[in-house]
């Protein structure tokens, strides 16, 4: 690319090469009427004009913020201690009573019952300055479990989304840019995962998952992948229909003209001019990566206990007693799934709305 | 046109054969056999019972869990399936066909009349938000509306259970009839026990129409927008139209047109029961039956409804493309 420039400029007369004027028009004198915008920053002066895509970007930075730095500046509690107020003392209660069983041999017998009852831990807290938002039925702080679910549902959805795009475009862009029988086969495919009900493969799979006796950790990984591979059809059909209509542009037949090879061409010219859809369709993605993920571990079959989710929290209003009467327990969970999705919506459409080449400035 | 129908017809099979072969597979590796939990007690007591229970193994066809094993089950559901026999659900002792056509009608109930609902609220929001763009009303519903896309479906239903069902105690919240009242199977019997359970499917039909007008009210603001900045309405409101019969005649009609490729969607929500929203109020429609099937490891009955679902979708899906090509005559099918 240089060299050729170079090329151009030594066979050029020196004042037709020096023709673009480096000095800005106002120097020269001249009026200016227009303003030079790079297109990403025409996105970006879109994007922040709309109220709305701000309220979420607002809403996810601090949504971060509390799940990942919120731990290191509140670490009064762990994500799973359990909140002992004499520190988890052992106390032996001896009762003493005599057992009068007429029935064998007609004497009292005394019993002496030595019993080791471990300091009642704090379960089902209110609210105070102790545990911010209370404990819950383990007496496990509910404030900082917030922010750990937090953390775990931004992981997962983060890493699903972007695995599930990468599937997407790979066999998405290979079926667009082939076509034939190649796109025949990948269409199929993705026709096949489209027909497949997401939230009961999903339950089937969770199940499976937890028969291979993985370590919570382990487990949380090999969930990520079953909820990339039922949902990644979506991007593939996205990736395919933009590239169907791409490939027959002028800017393509100018590649193949250069003999531009097939991978510098799908992926170097074709699939940047896809990003626009999928950054849009990432996001939105987010918000819904996580109602997944809340949904399987509300049914038990997502994040395991002890590790903290927001679906699990949420599920301990199955009780009606919490449901009633531990309000801190559940509702702050749901609150704060409300607000990643949300926040994750705004600013997919306020990316839309911003990145649509069709828009007024 | 019929040359079309039938190929993607027969499209569709190699789909669905794939969707079985897929789902048949993960239902039976997952651990929760139904037998080992139905005889859990006397496996546990009985160590004689063993014997019994591998012939019963074998008579369920589970007994067999390597690659072989599930693939010659899967054949024998299929060449079963082909013969219109969906076995026989190991929970109820009784045809999936007949459980699924039995419990289809109360989630269809719910789901028509959820949808209705949807359709009617939500296309006159779009159509006000769009023509009235930016202003307070338009995010003021956009608002509202994201919020009901974002809510998690259970923890509405939560809310809405404390709230309307402890607090004011003015719907059950759960089940479909009062088990303490008892009907007469006579006229003013009956019409006490609908109404009965109307009252308890209140709370449901709200959860699922809220949660759903979002998605559709976006969709019709989208689209209003995009034919308000046709030139055809340029031409109209030119005439000296009067701004009411330039959207409701002019606009409103062709909003409806992108409307048609919902079809894929309503199709199987309309059929297919609602998972979690019957899970949490107890009601006893096909996707509360599937989740327990599920969670009992009942082969036929969850491949049935999978399969059902899997249908479903493929009819959906072809009978939007057939309506988008009815309603935009532009749009040519087959290729």
């Amino acid at each position: 690319m240089s060299d050729f420039d170079k090329t151009i400029e030594e066979e050029l007369p020196a004042d037709v090469a020096a023709a673009p004027d480096p000095t800005p028009p106002e120097e020269r004198g001249e009026e200016v009427t227009y303003k030079e915008m790079s297109p990403l920053r025409l996105v970006l002066r879109r994007f922040f004009r709309s109220r709305l895509s701000i309220v979420g970007l607002v809403m996810i930075v601090a949504l971060f913020l509390f799940s990942f730095l919120g731990p290191v500046v509140y670490s009064r509690w762990g994500e799973e201690t359990v909140d002992r107020p004499d520190g988890g003392a052992i106390t032996e209660l001896t009762n003493k009573y005599t057992h009068n069983d007429v029935s064998q041999l007609g004497d009292g017998v005394e019993v002496e019952e030595v019993i080791e009852h471990v300091s009642t831990d704090n379960l089902l807290a209110p609210p105070s300055a102790r545990h911010l938002l209370g404990t819950d039925d383990k007496g496990m702080d509910v404030f900082v479990r917030l922010m750990y679910g937090g953390r775990i549902s931004l992981i997962i959805g983060f890493i699903v989304v972007i695995l599930e795009t990468l599937i997407g475009v790979l066999l998405g862009g290979l079926a667009g840019y082939f076509g034939g029988w190649v796109d025949s086969v990948i269409m199929r495919i993705v026709d096949i995962f489209n027909c497949i009900p997401t939230l009961p493969i999903l339950l089937i799979a969770s199940a499976t998952i937890e028969s291979w006796e993985l370590s919570p950790d382990q487990q949380i990984y090999v969930l990520m992948a079953f909820i990339t591979l039922f949902s990644w059809s979506g991007t593939a059909r996205l990736v395919r229909g933009q590239i169907l209509s791409l490939r027959e542009q002028e800017f393509m037949t100018a590649t193949e003209v250069m003999g531009l090879s097939i991978w510098r061409r799908l992926f170097k010219h074709l699939i940047p001019n896809v990003m626009p859809q999928l950054i849009v369709s990432m996001t939105l993605g987010l918000g819904s990566v996580i109602l997944y993920e809340s949904t399987l571990s509300y049914l038990g079959l997502g994040v395991q206990l002890p590790k903290a989710a927001w679906g699990t929290m949420i599920a301990t209003a199955n009780d009606p007693v919490i449901l009633q009467y531990h309000v801190n327990m559940w509702l702050p969970a749901g609150v704060l799934i409300v607000i990643a999705v949300l926040g994750f919506n705004f600013v997919g459409d306020g990316l839309r709305d911003a990145m649509d080449p069709k828009a007024k400035k | 046109m019929f040359k079309y129908i039938v190929k993607r017809l027969l499209i569709s099979i190699v789909i669905l054969l794939g969707v079985s072969i897929i789902i048949y597979t993960l239902v039976r590796l997952m651990p929760t056999d139904f037998l080992t939990q139905k005889y859990a007690a006397q496996l546990q007591t009985n160590p004689g019972f063993v014997e019994q229970f591998e012939k019963f193994k074998e008579m369920y066809g589970l007994a067999d869990n390597s690659f072989g094993g599930i693939m010659s089950g899967y054949f024998q559901w299929l060449g079963n399936m082909l013969k219109g026999d969906m076995g026989t659900s190991f929970i109820y002792q009784k045809p999936v066909s007949s459980i699924i056509g039995e419990n289809m009608w109360i989630s269809f109930a719910i789901a028509a009349i959820a949808t209705v609902l949807q359709f009617l609220i939500a296309i006159p929001l779009g159509i006000t938000s769009a023509t009235h763009q930016y202003s307070v009303r338009d995010y003021a519903t956009t608002v509202l509306t994201m919020i009901g896309i974002s809510l998690p479906t259970y923890f509405f239903a939560a809310i809405v259970i404390k709230f309307f069902a402890m607090d004011l105690g003015w719907f059950p919240n759960t089940g479909l009839v009062s088990p303490s009242k008892d009907f007469p199977a006579t006229f003013a019997g009956t019409m006490a026990k609908i109404g009965d359970m109307a009252h308890h499917l209140v709370l449901p039909i709200f959860v699922s129409v809220l949660l759903s007008i979002g998605g559709l009210m976006r969709y019709t603001r989208t689209n209003t927008l995009e034919v308000l900045n046709a030139d055809y309405i340029r031409t109209a409101r030119a005439k000296g139209l009067s701004e009411r019969k330039v959207i409701y005649k002019h606009a409103f009609r062709n909003t409806l047109i992108p409307l048609a490729t919902l079809l894929a969607g309503i199709l199987p929500s309309l059929f297919g029961g609602m998972l979690i929203t019957e899970q949490v109020f107890g009601i006893n429609g096909i996707g509360g039956l599937a989740y327990k099937a599920l969670q009992q490891g009942d082969i036929p009955f969850i491949m049935g409804y999978n399969m059902f679902l899997a249908v479903l979708t493929v009819i959906g899906t072809l009978l939007s493309d057939i309506m988008y090509s009815i309603v935009d005559p532009r749009v040519k099918l087959g290729k």
